[in-house]
């Protein structure tokens, strides 16, 4: 990602065409984007020929997802309200991945971020809508946070896997917020769908002015940035990617491979965490089993996506928020079922992973020295 | 509770019958991921391979009227999905986890895409074996109607075993499993084990599957399966890759799950969700217990990334 150029002015008098040395040093770059980007249109092909196979036009597809993500102001408020919370989640799979660990429990601290942010908010009644709304993130956060830090921990200190770990833990999660909504906190008065009471229209979080887009689309970028600084520009991040490059060598230079842990995992699950809270506060207004939409599933997606980069989270979970806008469009239009999109995050899945095996191997990217 | 006599005698006799009933999907894919990590690969793809063959098992099963074409019709989609993951993971530098928890969300979606339609009718279930014709009690009867399913994962646990130990094939598996090098240095071909080793995996993770559909619970929803795929894939690593210890944890899985549902039949409903997560809850906590940062599991294919 560093730019070798010394002075920035020489940088922009040589134009790239010119340069014989643009594709050496950006080489790199343009891998990161191209290849997920072929990726990416190669699961749309496939996903194409599937719907064909069914009978639909494909070109009919493409279209309407494209309307119903990007076509319309509507639809682009649409698909940026459901980016807000992914942009959370997939930082919970990208800020342990520094460290080369694989979280994929996003879902289970999203759940108790809820759940926690909920419970303060019912206790917090009397206090003011701000303090309300802080305390609820901070809760969230806190919660999120130390659910995560729990598989952190087992794997440091128990060599317990953590990929396995974080998912039996949503399963977990899952269990205690039915348990709750349930019972201790249900609201006598929801009968069909058991949920909590409502956090009251108050202490709801509102929309960005001039849109309908909630304030939850800030916090996922400004933690996204924030995370993305704390990598890439803090001697902790580095630490941390000595760390996830090579254990040995962080154990040798001194480096506290375990407080390094237990910090990243309790920041991933905080953002996680938060995404609960956002879901609260600015859409569901109480808890109950809709938060359990899969944002935490499809924010695993959007980290390998964006290959771990927190900045790049942002601009891929816009995209895959896009594409869970269109499903109802789809449904709607195309008479496809509601597992069309997660049948395409699925393609899209399989050929990122698979487009793995492309980097240093494309033969006009590596530069003639 | 229509024989009062018994009285809570109905809870351990609906764990045992649980016990039965339920772990027969957890044994077929502790199975299966046994075989495929002792090659040296770990597919958490199964959860995926679960519910498609669930759903393919419903659908054939409906459309031929016969259970066991949608047995052998789940395998073949479990064997399928098997090699895709196989064939990916066959790519240089891809990693195997990364490819099973996309197969995993790819599975769950093209079995709930597929399985729209099915959600309506009826298909035709798997018999069961009465085995509690020797007694008066209902309740008794009813934890004693034993599928086949359940016989074969029985009789399939202590025949692989013998399998890995003594069989070429065994032996081959394990040799990819433990150095890759000394495979190929034989001369065989690490990948084409692997894949062959991934394929049954997914085979009998699939006719797991076509249990929960076909028999308990006996119809296909879309919360059929809530992570049993993921749960077998984390007993097999404490089992210690041995399959005699995957049969054994599948049955005291299978009774942690039929705690919830027999609790609340005796009228025990508050901790209901609770008892339901208490499979996830066993899992972690034996994984707790038995795993250990300093040494690696004893009995661990050396060549498997999750405990390297």
């Amino acid at each position: 990602m560093t730019s070798e150029v010394a002075d920035p002015a020489e940088a922009v008098a040589i134009s790239p065409a010119a340069d014989p040395g643009f594709l050496q040093r950006h080489g790199g770059t343009i891998e990161y984007i191209l290849i997920p980007g072929a990726a990416l249109v190669g699961a749309l092909g496939v996903f194409g020929v599937f719907v064909a196979l069914f009978g639909k036009n494909p070109l009919d597809l493409y279209f309407y997802m494209y309307q119903g993500a990007f076509g319309t102001w509507f639809s682009w408020q649409n698909t940026l309200t459901r980016a807000a919370p992914l942009i959370l989640t997939a930082l919970c799979t990208a800020l342990p991945a520094q460290l080369g660990m694989v979280i994929i429990g996003g879902e289970g601290a999203l759940l108790i971020g809820a759940l926690a942010s909920t419970s303060i908010a019912l206790t917090m009644q009397w206090a003011p809508p701000l303090a309300v709304q802080l305390a609820m993130a901070a809760a969230g956060m806190v919660a999120g946070g130390l659910w995560i830090m729990l598989s952190g921990g087992l794997r440091q200190y128990r060599g317990v896997n953590e990929t396995i770990s974080s998912l039996l833990l949503v399963y977990i999660a899952l269990a205690i917020l039915n348990h709750l909504v349930e019972g201790l906190m249900r609201d006598p008065t929801s009968l069909n769908k058991p949920s909590t009471r409502e956090i009251g229209a108050a202490n709801m979080l509102g929309s960005i002015p001039g849109t309908d887009v909630h304030w939850g689309l800030v916090f996922g970028i400004i933690a996204a940035v924030a995370s993305y600084i704390l990598i890439y520009h803090t001697v902790f991040g580095f630490a941390a990617r000595v760390a996830g490059g090579n254990i040995r060598a962080a154990k040798i230079v001194g480096l506290g491979v375990g407080k390094l842990i237990m910090t990243v995992c309790f920041l991933a699950g905080a953002s996680a965490g938060l995404a609960g809270m956002v879901e609260v506060a600015a859409v569901q207004g109480r808890t109950n089993a809709n938060l359990a939409a899969g944002y935490g599933f499809t924010g695993i997606l959007v980290a390998f996506l964006a290959r771990q980069n927190p900045l790049a989270v942002i601009p891929v979970a816009i995209l895959l928020g896009g594409i869970s806008a269109s499903g109802g469009l789809l449904q709607r239009r195309l008479g496809l079922p509601d597992a069309s999109v997660q049948v395409l995050q699925g393609i899209i899945f399989v050929f990122v992973l698979a487009s793995d095996a492309l980097y240093g191997r494309i033969g006009f990217l590596k530069g003639k020295s | 509770m229509a024989d009062g006599t018994i009285g809570l005698w109905t809870v351990p006799l609906a764990v045992l019958g649980g016990a039965i009933r339920v772990s027969t999907p957890f044994l077929f894919v502790s199975l299966g991921e046994c075989i495929t990590e002792r090659s040296g690969r770990i597919n958490l793809g199964l959860e995926g391979t679960l519910v498609m063959g669930a759903m393919s098992a419903y659908g054939i099963s409906y459309l031929t009227g016969s259970p066991w074409l949608g047995v052998l019709a789940a395998g073949v989609t479990g064997a399928l999905l098997g090699a895709l993951h196989a064939g990916i993971c066959s790519l240089p530098r891809v990693n195997d986890i990364a490819v099973g928890i996309a197969l995993m969300l790819f599975g769950t979606g093209l079995a709930f895409y597929l399985g729209k339609p099915l959600i309506e009718p009826t298909a035709a279930r798997l018999p069961a074996i009465d085995f509690g014709w020797w007694s008066d009690i209902a309740q008794v009867r009813a934890a004693l109607r034993i599928n086949v399913l359940f016989l074969i994962g029985i009789a399939l646990a202590p025949i692989l075993y013998w399998a890995f130990k003594t069989t070429r094939w065994g032996l081959l598996i394990r040799t990819a499993g433990e150095s890759a090098d000394a495979a190929r240095a034989m001369g065989y071909s690490v990948l084409s084990i692997r894949l062959r080793a991934t394929m049954v995996g997914g085979f009998l993770a699939g006719i797991g599957g076509s249990f929960l559909s076909l028999f308990y619970p006996g119809s296909w929803n879309e919360g059929l399966s809530s992570g049993q795929g993921i749960t077998a894939v984390a007993l097999v690593i404490f089992a210690r890759w041995d399959p005699l210890l995957c049969m054994w944890a599948s049955l005291a899985f299978g009774g942690a799950a039929a705690l919830g549902p027999a609790l609340q039949s005796v009228g025990v409903t508050s901790g209901y969700h609770l008892f339901n997560a208490a499979p996830y809850i066993l899992t972690l906590a034996i994984m707790i217990i038995t795993c250990s940062p300093k040494r690696t599991l004893t009995g661990a294919p050396a060549e498997l990334s999750i405990t390297k």
